[in-house]
């Protein structure tokens, strides 16, 4: 053939002639192996994947614009929604960038709250995952597990902040209230209950042989690749780029704590998905240890605001680093009561930026395996 | 309907009793809600022991769609899509508060306000995410409605969204 054809197929096409034409297959927007929204158009020949474009907008919420439009006290309960598994994490980073703005210093009480919480939030979240992702490639047992710790974890944040998944616990200069008496006792209760139980989960997964099968040595992701493509979190950390904001940009108490960062060099689907289960065990102790001190502290853990919460006229970027990878929120004030800019520098938009290089070569069976092994949210991606 | 009359009251009991409890439900999972949807069919909340089966293989073989999630204008034709490949008789459960009416984005220029204004919807589960116990009994709800339904073998015609919708209210 002269020129390459190309074919999209349906139900039925491909039944008239049967020499090869590449073929375009879309995966998404809805589909059973994919969690959430995203869409990927793939050019396939045969089995092998020779081009991938991600489709993303499907879950676009226009968030930002929405932030333009809210006081700041209400910008954390949208921008906690966008990354739905990481809600505390991301209201903090907005907290955050407002608190710099306007000067606020937090009372200590409340920033060992907020870490100790922000941790047990990285648990709920690589928990999902480590879930999900075995059920996508096939292994139906682990998320059941997985979903106990949860189930257990979010009954503390219940407790505390009335919300299973959308917590709004924080506010600007502080949290929204004392947490009730005994609280932190019955957290490091639960802490301990998972961290009992996490081997059954662990034992189940990580060494299996059919899971090793699928997932080692699948979709590796160097770290010059990573590094070119922004990809930041335990995908980076999976591939060698040792590069974590809690340590290296200490933000709230994780200056005073030992953080240690869990990485691995392979940089395949199995690297990825051992950065997660790793980092879990990392973030309970983390959290324990939050709590632990919490105990010794005493005062109020949050600020006396204005009426009107005004930012002054100026400009700042905080990012932490929210479960998934890095967030930044660039926030341009204008002395109003809403931002004039709130850009969100989203983790998961910069993680499956690298699928188009990740996919391509890749064989279809080993697509999903890959795709679950970013760890996106596609809220995160489309805001 | 003049069906029943024709089938006899057993008969109708029947084929509802039968339709109440296998609703194989096919999960448009969109956002948070979705992760509460999971959630339900876990252990903990566990809706398969009121007889929803979370393993359709995909709309054609589904009864029950279950919205979880913000519906955005990008996402809406494919919604109308699949909700148009189910068989009669079909349910739609519109599950949190982005899928009832745009939720905490109901100022949005990317979000479609509620999906009853592409598809008929039976119930509506209110919550930003709604608590699995609200889903749980949003399917009883469903399959209390169910057994009232005057349906013969094909079910019940069911009226497009275009028909529920009350048109614009003109201005004063």
């Amino acid at each position: 053939m002269a020129t390459a054809r190309e074919m999209t197929v349906g139900v039925g096409a491909g039944a008239e002639q049967l020499d090869t034409t590449e073929m375009v297959l879309n995966i998404g927007p809805q589909h059973p192996s994919t969690h959430g929204v995203l869409r990927l158009k793939l050019k396939l020949d045969g089995e092998r994947v020779t081009a991938c474009e991600p489709v993303v907008g499907y879950m676009h919420r226009g968030a930002e614009k929405l932030f333009e439009v809210r006081d700041y006290r209400q910008i954390l309960m949208l921008a906690n929604r966008h990354d739905w598994l990481s809600a505390f994490c991301s209201e903090l980073g907005v907290a955050l960038a407002v608190e710099r703005l306007m000067g606020i210093e937090v009372p200590e009480r409340a920033t060992w709250l907020r870490t100790a919480l922000a941790e047990l939030n990285r648990v709920l979240n690589h928990l999902m995952f480590l879930g999900s992702y075995p059920l996508e490639i096939g292994a139906i047992t682990p998320v059941f597990y997985a979903f106990r710790e949860r189930e257990t974890l979010q009954a503390v944040f219940e407790e505390v902040a009335g919300g299973r998944m959308h917590f709004m616990f924080n506010r600007i200069g502080g949290l929204k209230e004392e947490v009730p008496a005994g609280w932190t006792t019955r957290a490091r209760q639960a802490i301990g209950e998972v961290r009992r139980r996490m081997p059954d989960l662990d034992n189940l997964i990580r060494r299996n042989e059919i899971f090793l099968a699928r997932t080692r040595g699948v979709g590796v992701l160097s770290a010059e690749q990573a590094a070119a493509y922004g990809v930041s979190g335990p995908v980076a950390r999976a591939s060698g780029l040792d590069f974590d904001l809690r340590r290296d940009e200490p933000y709230l108490a994780y200056g005073e704590l030992d953080v240690p960062i869990v990485t691995r060099t392979a940089g395949d689907c199995h690297a990825r998905f051992e950065c997660l289960l790793d980092q879990v065990y990392v973030s309970l102790d983390l959290a324990e240890r939050c709590l632990s001190h919490v105990d010794t502290l005493t005062g109020p853990v949050n600020t006396r605001l204005p009426k009107v919460v005004k930012a002054p006229e100026g400009h700042t970027y905080a990012w932490t680093e929210n479960p998934l990878g890095i967030n930044g929120y660039y926030l341009v004030s204008r002395g109003e009561k809403t931002p004039w800019r709130l850009k969100l520098r989203t983790a998961s938009y910069a993680n499956v930026q690298a699928l188009s290089t990740l996919l391509v070569g890749c064989l279809v069976p080993d697509l999903v395996a890959i795709l679950g092994s970013m760890f996106f949210v596609v809220g995160d991606i489309d805001k | 309907m003049e069906l029943p009359q024709v089938l006899g009251e057993p008969i109708r009991f029947i084929l509802n009793w039968g339709r109440k409890y296998s609703l194989w439900v096919f999960n448009f999972g969109l956002a948070c809600c979705a992760i509460e949807f999971i959630a339900t069919s876990m252990g903990r909340h566990d809706f398969i022991r009121l007889g929803v089966i979370p393993f359709a293989h995909g709309p054609r073989q589904a009864d029950l769609m279950v919205v979880s999630g913000t519906v955005t204008d990008k996402m809406a034709p494919a919604i109308k899509r699949l909700y148009d490949q189910m068989p009669e008789p079909k349910y739609v459960i519109s599950f949190g508060a982005c899928s009832n009416c745009g939720g905490p984005y109901w100022d949005s220029y990317s979000v479609t306000k509620g999906v009853d204004q592409l598809i008929p919807v039976d119930v509506y589960v209110p919550g930003c995410p709604p608590r699995p116990e609200a889903l749980l009994h949003g399917i009883v709800k469903l399959q209390e409605k169910i057994a009232a339904e005057q349906s013969g073998f094909g079910g019940v015609r069911r009226k497009s969204a275009a028909e529920l919708n009350a048109p614009l209210v003109s201005p004063p």
